[in-house]
């Protein structure tokens, strides 16, 4: 067993409202520089849709992640080492700007120096890469947001595609008939990261400590690689600098104990932080397994139990402190993977054990069940409609278990169940622990669900141990207040501290330290 | 002049390159790219790009045999001077013109797509310059040697012991007297090119990575606190003593 950890993220999608809060504080804060225009670390897409680069999920085309060979071993789809190389000069396997989107502004001088004259002076769009004018903008971030154009754009998503090759139905877009839901993405984090394996440089690389995936900008030689490496297309070419950039997991903020700009930002209050103990021996074995309906239960095989006490000495033995330990003990990430299983992995098929986990909605299901003027919040109703209803389902399958509906419904029926199990207590009926029961369940762990999923503060979301706070202690301890106390120039000395003592930096990390 | 060219020039230009290199190594590892341009336009790149590569890996293999390699030992494994001519231009033939189809299309292509064009780096305008004034000129030569316009000069004998003479640091200069005009300016814009590399986005070249064929997929990297905290302070932020 060799124990490493990761701080990993779960979204609960029935909580995302669409808002665009993550995906524009990201930008703010990472990416709203000269040749990152068109970058957005996270994004939030309209399900079903093309998403962000457009038909990210066709690998056929875009040939990101791995796949499994013959013999069982892994292989890069985009080829091995020497192809990689002998692409080297063109990759043909590289999304143009024109499949993200041409990003543009508007020539508002024009407003107030046009001349005078009879008409009203416009502000006409303005290409932001090649600076002349667009005469029509036809593509945008978000251009389908909410199902617009859905009847033209939505049956392009790959996924609806392929349903309707294999269940033989046709998902219907006409906006009454139609079901939605939003997707928001930012990188993976992979145990198995296709990036990192791309890259011929070596500049990609995995910390080991937290596991985030960063981009070495002074190695970084622009091969770009791995932008076709990653399934996800999130890794990203700043034309103005030549190098690959992608998310960074806000890495800065991690490790004072903060949560991501994306997380803290977040409207609905969805996104939840935390740290997974994982055996690293495990993550190739489970990577290649045979069946991709097996990979959701392999990746889960992959992370240990930080309960465990053999786990807990295994992680001591491989170097990681007690404040990491009990952060993992205490970490929402790892009850909703794992304790109550209701997160799934964003398409496992690519085989990259991505990190970055989604708790699928039910919202779908409970508004079909309602359209038909049934109660939709009986426990009852909802298992049958989970059981009948196959479009969103299969939907559902297609993006978090390789197509499996046996897992999704399963979580679908234990959220329907806590559904129905809360609101008789909302009701001030009694408590019903058959529900609870009906999905292995009791009532006590339904009701700890509940508050996770439900009305977690910010502590109980985020739980994230301080990697630097260790380092920063130790660099202020270097610096100490003289003895007289006149020395008070050091800005972030916590004017509490007493002369003589140790500088404290002024970090106050959002979490829990029961 | 023909000490100034042929006898100083090789050497500056060698000292530019290695000089630049250092100082792209220590000083400016950012700015060590492609500055690929892929992202604005794929197709014509597609067949531009691969064209122009992989003809200048052959054209520089190719130097590197006709100037390296002395008569003398072709003649010893039994190749006649006719016989090497022939492999030597038909080969080189081929090499040269994908080389300079290549460049030709990623020119148009630089010069006619609004987005490239204005990603263009002021570097650029004379690397580009030097790129090709080094790529016509030595196609010239080749053909005027080849036609027999040159009065039947045989560089084995002129311009390839002078280049070997340049690594015994003892330039044999004058033997570059008798060269066609259109070989000494091809030389010359050489040695320019080579001058440029560190300086342009030809610094890819030195960084072919050829290591991600032997290093295993997965990179893991620890943050060592310890070099941060124990990094010596840079000059003029020294701590007061």
């Amino acid at each position: 067993m060799r124990v490493m950890a990761q701080v990993a993220m779960v979204m609960n999608l029935d909580k995302c409202i669409g808002c665009h809060t993550c995906s524009v504080t990201c930008k703010q804060a990472w990416t709203n520089r000269q040749g990152t225009e068109y970058v957005w670390f996270n994004n939030v897409e309209t399900l079903p849709g093309q998403g962000y680069p457009r038909r990210w999920e066709d690998q056929e085309r875009w040939k990101g992640g791995w796949e499994r060979t013959r013999s069982g071993r892994l292989r890069l789809r985009a080829g091995g080492r020497l192809a990689k190389l002998g692409k080297l000069f063109a990759n043909p396997d590289l999304p143009e700007i024109s499949d993200y989107y041409q990003p543009w502004t508007y020539d508002y001088k024009n407003l107030t120096e046009a001349p005078a004259g009879e008409d009203l002076p416009t502000a006409r769009p303005v290409s932001q890469l090649t600076g002349e004018p667009m005469d029509t903008v036809t593509w945008g971030p978000n251009w389908d947001d909410n199902l617009g154009g859905g009847p033209e754009h939505a049956p392009k998503d790959p996924v609806v595609e392929r349903i309707r090759d294999k269940v033989g139905e046709r998902i219907r877009f006409e906006f009454e008939q139609s079901f939605m839901f939003y997707l928001p993405r930012l990188c993976e984090h992979c145990l198995n990261p296709a990036c990192v394996s791309s890259c011929p440089s070596g500049a990609m690389y995995k910390r080991e400590e937290d596991g985030i995936v960063l981009v070495d900008q002074d190695r970084c030689r622009g091969w770009r690689m791995c932008v076709t490496g990653c399934p996800y297309k999130k890794v990203y070419f700043n034309h103005a600098t030549g190098k690959a950039e992608k998310c960074t997991f806000c890495f800065p903020r991690i490790e004072v104990g903060m949560p991501t700009v994306c997380s803290e930002t977040c409207v609905g209050r969805m996104r939840y932080l935390g740290v997974m103990l994982y055996d690293a021996d495990k993550v190739a074995e489970a990577a290649s397994v045979e069946d991709e309906h097996d990979l959701y239960p392999a990746q889960l095989e992959c992370f240990l139990d930080p309960h465990d006490p053999q786990v807990a000495a295994a992680a001591r033995a491989a170097g990681l402190t007690e404040e990491w330990l009990d952060a993992a003990r205490r970490s929402p990430v790892y009850d909703l993977i794992a304790t109550y299983q209701v997160a799934l992995p964003l398409h496992p098929e690519y085989r990259t054990m991505p990190m970055v986990w989604y708790v699928p909605p039910l919202s779908p299901v409970v508004d079909a069940v309602a359209a038909t003027g049934r109660d939709g919040e009986d426990a009852g109703n909802l298992f049958g409609a989970i059981d009948a209803l196959r479009i969103p389902v299969e939907y559902l399958a297609e993006i978090l278990t390789a197509g499996d509906a046996y897992p999704v419904e399963a979580v679908l029926r234990r959220m329907a169940a806590m559904r129905a199990y809360m609101r008789r207590i909302n009701l001030g009926e009694e408590r019903d622990e058959v529900i609870a029961k009906a999905v292995g369940l009791t009532g006590a762990e339904m009701e700890d669900m509940f508050r996770l999923l439900a009305i977690a503060k910010q502590e109980d979301r985020f739980v994230v141990p301080s990697a630097a706070r260790a380092d920063a202690e130790e660099l202020a301890g270097s610096h100490p207040l003289p003895a007289d106390g006149v020395d008070a120039g050091c800005p972030v000395a916590d004017a509490a501290a007493g002369p003589g003592s140790r500088v404290l930096l002024n970090l106050s990390p959002a979490r829990r330290t029961s | 002049m023909d000490l100034l060219l042929f006898g100083v020039l090789p050497y500056v230009s060698v000292a530019l390159l290695v000089a630049g290199t250092v100082w792209r190594g220590r000083y400016d590892r950012f700015g060590w790219t492609t500055h690929s341009s892929q992202l604005h336009e794929s197709r014509l790149l597609r067949i531009g790009s691969p064209l122009f590569h992989f003809g200048m890996l052959f054209v520089v293999l190719g130097h590197v045999v006709g100037l390296l390699v002395p008569m003398s030992w072709t003649d010893a494994v039994g190749l006649g001077d006719h016989a090497y001519h022939l492999l030597a231009v038909s080969t080189g033939a081929v090499a040269g013109a994908a080389a300079a189809a290549g460049v030709g299309i990623l020119l148009w292509r630089r010069l006619r797509v609004p987005a490239v064009r204005r990603s263009t780096l002021r570097s650029d305008h004379l690397m580009y310059t030097v790129l090709l004034g080094a790529i016509v000129l030595g196609l010239t030569a080749t053909v005027l040697n080849s036609t027999g316009q040159n009065g039947g000069y045989n560089y084995r004998e002129g311009i390839s012991p002078w280049f070997r003479s340049l690594f015994t640091l003892s330039p044999d200069y004058a033997l570059m007297q008798g060269a066609p005009l259109a070989f000494k300016l091809h030389i010359l814009f050489g040695f320019t090119l080579f001058a440029l590399i560190p300086y342009s986005r030809l610094v890819h070249m030195l960084s072919a990575p050829l290591a991600y064929l032997v290093r295993p997929y997965v990179v893991y990297r620890r943050r060592d606190p310890r070099l941060t905290a124990n990094r010596p302070p840079k000059r003029g932020w020294e701590r007061v003593s």
